[in-house]
């Protein structure tokens, strides 16, 4: 390697260093702020503004407050049931979309669009008038185990929310990705005996698995650090969601305890973390995903 | 397994892929569907699989209408220019895959996936995925696939076109020589006329969604029924050139300026007194020699065995194959003697042969 190769390599790197300072720095006044008193910038200190002061307080969340296990599994379940919805009903909806030719497949393709792009805050106080009568319906508002219910100040409410919100974005990634995949392959499976239902089960979706798996992921992720429809619609605190949990803990009159927001961000993100690491293979596949031979 | 296609014909919406095809394949009848891409060929292909509907006319497998038939019921077997492999199964998993979905008994499917894996050569490939294997076994595997299922009719969509040449070569012939023994009645699209010619029992020339003739590969070369067969059948193809034909002391003359053949009399009147007329021969049936209408050579272009030249005579320009060790340069006078009897004349305004009925 010559040395003007070597310059080459290294204005990147050098350029992308600079540009993560920030960001990692931020994580570490996190974590050393969860177990500080206060901080002072980057360093530890007790209340008296002395070096140290080092301490377990700003964790004790997790033993002295049950409601953080409840909070920890709905938002749990949030995310799963979030998932499960956004991507089965995508990857239905965008199978359709891609290869069936029907009337009005024009007009709703650009109407999901536009529902994409409209900004879901509007629509709050229509959304909690549906949620209120939905909560009216016998056991199914609000009798069901588990989720809660499909009503208002349930968390199964709150996912039939979120999956109506995100779906036009899943069904245009799923469309996308169904897309690619060739009629030729789609012809052969019918030939060989697939009836259309089976096609897109046992052919279509183990073609698109990056797809479907980079989707599970955004939205898994986007359910488990959902905050404002979770903060709208539940209203009690035992129903609530992590990060509705951790707006409980900026009170508006006590002072606010920085490192315990700090403590509780860190328990949401950890889940997070564990899950891109094992992931982000999936992901990345997503751009490295072409084939030999088939177009 | 017979194969009837009546007055065939697929619109999408506006545009008309293919129209009113009549088609009729005998029992292990080798048949090749020849024209440009975009003619219909595929289209057709697709409606006798059972994956377009057609717009008018009938698909009939021995007598029975198979119309409503989804292609899952149609017991064919299609082989694609892609290959169409699933990419997320092994070898052996898309070899068995039809017979999965016929609730074949395992032994039994694996004994039948092993004797076409063995008899195609790829019966030690069966734990691979496609994506690891090259273009010539993902062919083959297709080419199993399709056969594992004792097909009624096999249907090749230009399995060929994506294989390098030499590899083209050798699987045309394996193909031809899997029909033959295993005489499954098989419809073979292909834009390539050199794999028409050389598979094919009969060719069904199609062109703008029309059948153009539908005939043995010899009967195509020797009497092409339209100017289009005459220029896309054969390399190189046919020499063309607008001629007058006129009848001077019982003799017929076929002229174009200096270019003057006398043509035999009973393809000669049938071209006679109708004004200009499209003159056709090719390029094998033009001697170079010592007698003859003399020319100029105009391009030189060794083939190997032969030298393919174009003459200029007048200002009509003929590709004529000649023996390389004529040392010809360019601008060199050669001359010319036509074999008259293999001269072929086509109307100019409907591009029809004059000597041959459609």
């Amino acid at each position: 390697m010559t040395l003007k190769q070597r310059v080459g390599k290294a204005i990147p790197l050098i350029l992308l260093t600079i540009l993560t300072i920030p960001v990692i720095v931020g994580y570490i006044w996190i974590l050393i702020s969860t177990f500080s008193q206060r901080t002072y910038g980057l360093i530890p200190v007790d209340h008296d503004g002395n070096f140290g002061g080092l301490t377990f307080e700003n964790w004790s969340f997790l033993w002295n407050d049950p409601n953080i296990w409840n909070v920890t599994l709905n938002t749990l379940n949030l995310a799963v049931l979030l998932t499960v919805g956004v991507v089965l009903i995508s990857a239905m909806a965008g199978y359709a979309l891609s290869r069936i030719s029907f009337p009005g497949r024009k007009v709703f393709l650009g109407g999901t669009l536009i529902l994409h792009a409209f900004p879901s805050v509007t629509l709050l106080i229509a959304i909690y008038f549906v949620l209120r009568e939905l909560g009216k319906i016998p056991v199914l508002g609000k009798g069901l185990p588990f989720i809660g219910g499909i009503g208002y100040n349930t968390v199964g409410g709150v996912a039939l929310v979120m999956v109506a919100l995100q779906l036009p974005l899943g069904i245009w990634l799923m469309k996308g990705f169904f897309d690619n995949v060739s009629w030729d392959m789609e012809r052969a499976a019918l030939i060989d005996g697939c009836s259309r239902l089976r096609v897109w089960w046992e052919i279509m979706l183990p073609s698109i698995k990056p797809g479907i798996a980079a989707l599970s992921i955004f939205t898994f992720i986007g359910g488990w650090g959902a905050f404002l429809i979770p903060y709208t619609y539940i209203v009690d605190q035992e129903k609530s969601t992590i990060s509705a949990y951790l707006r409980g803990l900026q009170g508006d009159t006590a002072p606010v305890n920085y490192s315990q927001i700090a403590a509780v961000g860190l328990f949401q993100l950890i889940p997070v973390l564990i899950f891109f690491i094992f992931t982000q293979e999936y992901l990345l596949s997503i751009f490295g995903g072409g084939r030999k031979g088939g177009t | 397994m017979r194969l009837k296609l009546e007055d065939l014909s697929k619109h999408f919406g506006s545009v008309v892929a293919a129209e009113g095809i009549n088609l009729e394949v005998r029992d292990g009848e080798f048949v090749a569907l020849l024209g440009p891409s975009g003619c219909g060929k595929t289209t057709t292909l697709l409606m006798i699989a059972g994956i377009y509907k057609p717009t008018r006319g009938t698909v009939r497998f021995d007598e029975r209408v198979v119309n409503h038939l989804a292609p899952r019921d149609r017991n064919i077997g299609m082989v694609f220019q892609s290959y169409a492999l699933y990419p997320h199964m092994t070898v052996f998993e898309n070899l068995t895959f039809p017979m999965r979905l016929k609730k074949v008994p395992k032994e039994r499917m694996k004994e039948q996936a092993q004797r076409v894996a063995d008899m195609l050569g790829i019966g030690n490939l069966m734990d691979r995925k496609p994506g690891q294997l090259s273009g010539g076994q993902q062919q083959r595997v297709a080419l199993g696939r399709a056969l594992v299922k004792e097909p009624d009719i096999l249907l090749f969509d230009e399995p060929l076109s994506n294989l390098d040449a030499r590899l083209r070569l050798s699987m045309r012939g394996e193909i031809k020589r899997l029909q033959l023994r295993l005489g499954i009645t098989s419809i073979y699209v292909t834009h390539d006329q050199v794999e028409a010619m050389t598979m094919a029992d009969r060719i069904a020339v199609i062109k703008g969604g029309v059948l153009q003739a539908y005939c043995p590969p010899d009967e195509l070369y020797d009497e092409p029924r339209t100017l289009f067969i005459a220029g896309f059948v054969g390399n190189p193809p046919m020499n063309i050139w607008d001629a007058e034909v006129a009848r001077e002391n019982g003799a017929f003359h076929a002229r174009r300026q200096a270019l003057d053949l006398v043509v035999p009399p009973e393809r000669g009147e049938k071209a006679a007194d109708r004004g200009s007329v499209l003159l056709g021969i090719r390029a094998e049936d033009i001697a170079v020699g010592d007698t003859g209408i003399p020319g100029e050579v105009y391009v030189v272009e060794p083939l190997g065995r032969d030298d393919l030249l174009t003459v200029r005579i007048g200002d009509v320009n003929i590709h004529v194959l000649c023996d390389p060790g004529m040392n010809l340069r360019i601008g060199d006078t050669v001359h010319l003697d036509f074999n008259t009897r293999k001269v072929q004349f086509f109307d100019p305004a409907t591009e029809k042969s004059l000597l041959w009925g459609v």
